[in-house]
């Protein structure tokens, strides 16, 4: 198991970091740019959310809502109120964390459905206040973000941005697979395959719970924060209970429980919208009968069924290595 | 001192007494089991003892730490571990992993240290993973060690369960019908298995209908009854007890075929034929 | 939704103002809320034969009012225009059970979220396809005249909602207590295997409960049209507080699901009316995750008791 192990970790991170390096070859033009940087930030959230989702098995309709809490608290506080954007985006991560740890608690004492609808409706009550407190949030119509600037450095463009958001998912990476390999990752699976079996080796399942929720509120914060200095804008159409959706979907259409699939997932999942512009009128109905058709043929998501493919004879192998 | 003390334990379901008014003691450092006709209440006991089910009433006392109405991972933190009768296996890990998760009182470490894994992390889960084969090898799943879980057998499940349990060095270990679902070969290597923790210093408390297993291995039985205590003692005294042959030959022949045979052994044949 | 449903703001005129506007608020708060019951109604039907949130609850809701609209458009009368959309929209449902949820039976709770909602996106998009995305108009069944009730005032239509959906209830009520398919669909949302083992086609169970419940959002669709108007996209809101009523009433319960909507219908009105209007919305998903922290099982819900 180790090598093998340390081969999807170390091998994992380096073809992503490969990947990383050799895209801006194929991208011609800003608008690639754009996308490429659209899915680095959509990834970093979906890498957190599939800790939640797909390692500890708890389901959240609604990190949409951190994902805007994210991004309207570095736009007030760094546009309306003159911070600079670092301690802007440092303050308001706090404040999410502080949030989703109030909130968790309650919510991950439900379970399944139960769940769904709690955070679905944490999701859609700050979808609401976030139009509705327009003295602040510019209500529908949004407002402007200053550039992104440390110490002086104003950061601007899609290249830096490129790079700056590249490197931020390989550290989101980094973290979500060090945290899954760790004694609190594995607490964490167990839970979600069964809650009695770790609670009597000793794990407190909620507070794994909560902690999970906030560190995956946290990762939609900051990119959340990321977005809207890049763009420039936020307006509450990011922050939708349809966008909520998207971003489960990209967890679970990548892989449940892989973090390369939640990148996979973004990647494709924010990409297939730009492609179906081209089928204008059609594009919604496109985008859910696709959300449908994987669901039915690829419950697993596409990393994982790929995975399977090469699956067999290794393990076989390692079964009877494990014999001698 | 005794380990465990239970007092006037009781846990009503919709206003059944699943137990009821329970009292008893567990000695330290030897093998006791719990057994009964179905649904005398014996499993109930041991969610209550482990702190999954909260009681209606009385006290679980655990060495000097009153534990009633404690969470499961407390009664875990204080040294008791159990396994399961409808197994509860993580089947999303290695069978390993399960093991090491086990350790988890053992090798707790920080958020900081596990998202940023530190060198001294990485020395603790070569520790970790080490001290897990080993358990797995004391088990007898030397086999399976780099085996996904849900890939294993029925009878390597439950005893995957049981090295996990002692991952948890705990004092006392609650084995939940260890012998239930096993072949005849691999309920007599399970003897010898509750034997060699016993050894190893871990107070043992099983619950099981083979009775084979229950009068060889204990040293000390507790007979419930709806709920109640119907009797308490050694082997011996268990096995001649009529109120014993009475609730089980009674329940026996109302529920199974009628299996005649002298008392001495009537304790043992309705136990066998309940299997 | 717009904003008919707000009374005329008519403050310190003394006690009977005060009274009527009571009455104004309680009258439009029940007719609003006697559509939520309907879709938790639908909700209810399906979560209890099949375990399933159909996310796309919502928009059968959609399919109701425009498929009416388009029907009445070319002149059919309403006789025919509402029977023939309620079985468009049921043909809707057992075309979703059949080819979207049934393929994925046995999948985790989380893949059939994603199926429903993509469902739900799907005919959202169709129907942005075969209509378009503007609001459109549905004539009251019986005139627009206003008629006083004790210093109030309601719509023929409001009444035209309350009756039909006091019908609904008590046709469902006769449907489960009395008709053996009734009881085979209770039977199942009861215990499965149980059914099955008892000869009760399960499958046939499930796919009748998407029909039933896809006629009933649309109904309420078309009672609704007139009143606020209909769009491709006016099921998502209807949807989701259709289902904060049925959470509220307690997730499968049918005269939960009736009087969780009633009274979210009633909340929403007279707290946009008294306290303020701004967060008229969120107020649905405010009551929904205070019944969810403190009493998860809702108003007449079972109790869980998870064993072990």
């Amino acid at each position: 198991m180790p090598p093998h192990l340390a081969s999807a970790r170390t091998g994992g991170m380096a073809a992503l970091a490969t990947v990383i390096a050799l895209l801006p070859l194929a991208l011609s033009n800003n608008y690639f740019y754009d996308i490429a940087i659209l899915v680095g930030l959509n990834a970093i959230v979906c890498v957190g959310l599939n800790l939640l989702i797909g390692y500890a098995g708890q389901i959240s309709l609604g990190h949409a809502g951190f994902f805007g809490l994210g991004a309207y608290g570095s736009a007030i506080l760094a546009s309306r109120y003159g911070w600079p954007p670092l301690a802007a985006m440092l303050t308001t991560t706090l404040a999410v964390a502080v949030l989703a740890f109030l909130v968790g608690r309650p919510i991950l004492r439900l379970k399944g459905h139960y769940l769904a609808m709690a955070t679905l409706g944490l999701g859609v009550i700050i979808f609401m206040v976030i139009t509705t407190e327009d003295k602040f949030t510019g209500g529908p119509d949004g407002i402007a973000v200053a550039p992104f600037s440390v110490g002086g450095l104003v950061l601007q463009g899609e290249r830096i941005w490129y790079w700056l958001v590249g490197a931020l998912l390989l550290v989101a990476v980094w973290l979500a697979l060090n945290l899954i390999e760790s004694p609190m990752g594995r607490a964490l699976r167990a839970l979600h395959s069964s809650e009695v079996g770790a609670e009597v080796v000793g794990i407190n399942a909620a507070d794994h719970k909560v902690m999970v929720f906030v560190i995956s509120a946290v990762f939609a914060s900051v990119a959340g924060s990321l977005a809207a200095h890049y763009s420039g804008f936020v307006t509450p159409g990011k922050v939708t209970f349809l966008h909520s959706i998207e971003l489960v979907t990209m967890v679970v259409f990548g892989g449940m429980a892989s973090t390369f699939g939640a990148v996979v997932g973004a990647a494709v999942l924010t990409t297939l919208p730009q492609l179906l512009t081209v089928f204008k009128d059609y594009e919604m109905m496109v985008f859910g009968a696709v959300m449908m058709g994987t669901m039915i043929f690829l419950p697993r998501g596409v990393v994982p069924s790929l995975a399977r493919l090469f699956q067999p004879r290794r393990q076989e192998a390692s079964g009877k290595e494990g014999g001698a | 001192m005794s380990l465990l003390q239970v007092e006037s334990l009781s846990k009503k379901f919709d206003g059944l007494n699943a137990v009821d008014d329970l009292s008893f003691d567990i000695q330290p450092g030897a093998v006791h089991s719990i057994i009964g006709p179905n649904g005398a209440g014996k499993t109930t006991l041991l969610n209550l003892l482990t702190g999954i089910y909260r009681p209606s009433g009385g006290r679980i006392v655990f060495g000097e730490y009153d534990l009633t109405g404690r969470a499961p991972y407390e009664y875990a933190g204080h040294g008791i571990a159990r396994t399961f009768q409808n197994l509860q296996v993580f089947f999303n890990m290695s069978a390993l992993e399960n093991v090491m998760v086990g350790r988890y009182l053992h090798e707790r470490c920080g958020l900081a240290s596990a998202l940023l894994r530190g060198p001294r992390l990485a020395r603790a889960e070569k520790v970790c993973r080490d001290e897990a084969a080993e358990l797995m090898r004391y088990v007898g799943l030397r086999s399976y060690l780099s085996v996904a879980a849900d890939a294993m057998p029925y009878g390597a499940l439950k005893r995957l369960e049981i090295a996990r349990a002692l991952a948890t060095k705990p004092k006392l270990m609650l084995l939940d019908e260890p012998a239930a679902g096993l072949n005849p070969t691999e309920a007599l290597e399970l003897d010898d298995l509750i034997g060699r923790l016993s050894e190893r210093g871990v107070t043992v408390v099983l619950v099981e209908h083979n009775m084979r297993l229950v009068m060889g291995v204990s040293n000390h039985i507790l007979v419930l009854d709806y709920g109640r205590k119907l009797a308490e003692g050694s082997a011996a005294a268990i096995r001649n007890d009529p109120k014993v042959i009475e609730a089980y030959l009674g329940s026996a022949v109302a529920h199974e075929d009628p299996v005649g045979g002298p008392s001495a052994s009537a304790v043992a044949v309705a136990g066998e034929a309940r299997r | 939704m717009p904003k008919q449903y707000s009374a005329p703001g008519s403050q310190g005129k003394g006690e009977r103002d005060m009274s009527a506007q009571f009455m104004q608020y309680l009258l439009t708060g029940l007719t609003v809320g006697a559509i939520y019951a309907l879709v938790a109604l639908g909700f209810s039907i399906i979560f209890n034969a099949s375990h399933v949130i159909n996310f796309a609850q919502g928009e059968f809701v959609m399919i109701g009012g425009m498929v009416t609209m388009s029907l009445a458009g070319t002149g059919l009368p309403y006789l025919l225009a509402i029977p023939l959309a309620v079985v468009a929209a049921a043909l809707v449902g057992l075309a979703l059970e059949k080819f979207a949820v049934e393929p994925a039976r046995g999948a985790s709770v989380v893949t059939l979220i994603i199926i429903t909602i993509g469902a739900s996106i799907f005919l959202r998009g169709l129907a942005m396809l075969v209509w378009d995305k503007k609001l459109h108009a549905l004539k009251p069944f019986t005139g627009d005249t206003p008629i006083a009730v004790a210093g109030a005032t309601i719509l023929p239509q409001s009444l035209w909602v309350l009756g039909v959906t006091l019908v609904i209830v008590l046709a469902l009520t006769w449907f489960f207590s009395r008709t053996l398919f009734g009881k085979a669909i209770l039977a199942t949302s009861h215990n499965r295997l149980a059914a099955e083992l008892v000869g009760i086609n399960v499958r046939m169970v499930l796919f009748f409960s998407f029909g039933l419940s896809a006629a009933l959002g649309a109904i309420a669709g078309i009672l609704i049209a007139p009143i606020t108007l209909t769009s491709y996209d006016v099921g998502v809101m209807l949807g989701l507080k259709g289902f904060a009523a049925a959470i509220l009433g307690g997730l499968g319960s049918g005269i939960g699901a009736v009087i969780g909507g009633l009274a979210l219908g009633v909340a929403e009105i007279m707290s946009a009316g008294y306290l303020s209007s701004a967060y008229k919305d969120a107020i649905a998903f405010v009551i929904m995750l205070a019944v969810l922290f403190f009493m998860p099982s809702g108003l007449f819900g079972k109790r869980g008791g998870e064993r072990i």
